[in-house]
């Protein structure tokens, strides 16, 4: 199984993840910008923080294998705070590095004006930049804010196959593939949405346009979900391809779309398969993992 | 505060909200001592354990701070506003909380004429612990001042927070008066969205989609034994 997590706070997360994401078949991820739980109070502390991803995450991710990508963005809730918010004239110069393949995480949070401005604004530098957005569901009011996000994505102009709607659940997941976005899931322990309902999702829509993140963070959360979710679709009567599919195509074809995915293994990382699910379940990896 | 008044140290918040009056810079420094010298226990044990929706002594006692920062700036409203900015921003979750209860304390005093600097300052600073994650200062935020002065839209998404973190809404000052469609809405739709997941839909949210006169409403929040601990999971934290 070789998997691509498409959201994951990394900066969060300590080696042992690294380690045991690895170990699972995580070969490439993407880390969104988004806010550390603490709020931020000046733009300075953006600019670290966005050099971070760039630098030394990225580094840190290359010394266990895996290839790490970053988004760049305002975040909903901080784009309510004036100290933060001219943080967006420096967003262009972060778009043109190497290794940022959408513009993200934005969108709702407790839909305000000052949100509505900096999500359009930013939609307008992602049209500009020629880079996808990936778009964060707020949650308070999922689904009036997940009208809302298609009504302001739609007004932007952007294509929706350039567009991904995170955080979705049974409740907001037509909406989004009728609009011809992307739908994303973060699996999560005990809420959001856990592996048989993503499964029992996965039955009634389709394989297509469908991408599927831990979203793991400094909240409870599981950088194998995604794994998780690939042992659930087998176990349940998907095949291999499915959860390939699933698990790296998809992402690799929404995010390949910024054209700045590298995929070819480390340096110093052999290019052999990632493990089959049998094998890795007999491994060490496994061992005090829930079911 | 008479909580405060009856803890250890007594003597020692008396002597700072003296100290206070007189010179309102030492609020700088009483501010952060605080739980140290008062203590930092709930004030409604029985149904508020933890001290989340009612507060704790230490808020308590920050609350007195600001009371006696009120008389030591005069009526300078403006300079107050300042001050109590100044201490938010550069306090700690504890002393954000005293803050935010000292404003509620000043609006129970003053009601609709809380002097404009204040209301100004108060809505910034609540609706920077509103974006918090930290339980204890969101609950903070939705009191006697919230109901005066957030406009509903804001107000609406508190409550519906309150419900997501897992907080009772007795922390809300006046609910039942705020109340409208729109919030019902949203608690429907939120109601909905955990059933459609199999999950426990929170005991809170018949409160806002069917809201029932109070008389009705079975114990209040001074009943010992109100609070009962979910058995399942239904509260979460917002995370990215
Ligand atoms: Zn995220």
């Amino acid at each position: 199984m070789r998997i691509f997590d498409p959201h994951v706070h990394m900066t969060s997360r300590t080696t042992d993840d690294y380690e045991a994401m690895y170990a699972a078949g995580v070969r490439a991820i993407v880390e969104p910008a988004f806010w550390l739980g603490q709020p931020r109070t000046s733009v300075g502390s953006f600019v670290d923080y966005f050099d971070a991803l760039l630098g030394w995450e990225r580094f840190r991710a290359a010394q266990f294998g895996i290839r790490h990508h970053a988004t760049i963005a305002l975040n909903p809730k901080e784009a309510n705070d004036p100290r933060c918010t001219e943080v967006l004239d420096l967003i262009p110069r972060y778009l043109a590095k190497d290794g940022v393949v959408a513009v993200g995480e934005v969108g709702y949070d407790a839909m305000t004006p000052a949100e509505d401005e900096a999500f359009a604004r930013q939609l307008a530098l992602a049209r500009d930049a020629g880079l996808p957005v990936l778009v964060h569901t707020p949650h308070r009011d999922k689904q009036a804010g997940t009208r809302r996000t298609l009504d302001v994505v739609r007004e932007s102009g952007l294509p929706p196959e350039h567009v991904l709607v995170d955080h979705l659940n049974e409740t907001t997941v037509a909406a989004v593939r009728d609009a011809g976005a992307w739908a994303g899931f973060s699996i999560y322990p005990d809420t959001k949405m856990d592996e048989h309902r993503m499964v029992a999702i996965l039955r009634e829509y389709g394989t297509e346009r469908m991408i599927v993140n831990s979203a793991a963070d400094w909240g409870r959360s599981d950088p194998l979900k995604t794994w998780r979710t690939g042992m659930t679709m087998l176990e349940q009567g998907f095949t291999e391809d499915d959860v390939d599919r699933v698990l790296w195509r998809n992402p690799v074809e929404f995010y390949g779309q910024s054209g700045n995915l590298v995929l070819d293994p480390v340096p110093g990382f052999v290019a052999e398969a990632p493990p089959a699910p049998a094998t890795f379940e007999g491994s060490s990896v496994l061992r005090g993992v829930r079911a | 505060m008479v909580a405060a008044a009856r803890a250890p140290h007594a003597g020692w918040l008396a002597d700072a909200l003296a100290e206070v009056r007189r010179d309102p810079r030492a609020a700088d420094g009483v501010f952060p001592l605080a739980g140290r010298r008062v203590g930092r226990d709930p004030l409604r044990p029985g149904t508020d354990p933890a001290g989340v929706v009612h507060g704790t002594v230490d808020d308590a006692a920050r609350a007195a701070v600001v009371l006696a920062l009120d008389a030591a700036h005069r009526g300078d409203a403006q300079r107050l506003a300042e001050h109590l900015a100044d201490l938010y921003r550069e306090g700690d979750t504890a002393e954000r909380r005293g803050v935010l209860r000292g404003l509620d304390v000043l609006t129970l005093a003053a009601g609709r004429d809380l002097p404009g600097p204040l209301v100004a300052v108060g809505r910034d600073l609540a609706a920077d612990a509103l974006r918090a994650n930290d339980t204890s200062l969101v609950a903070a935020a939705v009191g006697p001042f919230a109901a005066a002065h957030l406009d509903q839209h804001t107000w609406r998404h508190a409550v519906v927070k309150l419900v997501f973190q897992g907080t009772s809404l007795d922390a809300v000052a006046a609910l039942d008066e705020r109340a409208d469609d729109e919030l019902a809405r949203m608690a429907r739709d939120l109601a909905a969205e955990r059933r459609a997941a199999g999950r426990a839909v929170p005991d809170d949210l018949a409160r806002l989609t069917a809201p029932a006169p109070a008389a009705d409403r079975g114990p209040g929040a001074d009943d010992p034994g109100g609070f009962v601990p979910a058995p399942t999971r239904t509260a979460e934290t917002e995370e990215p």
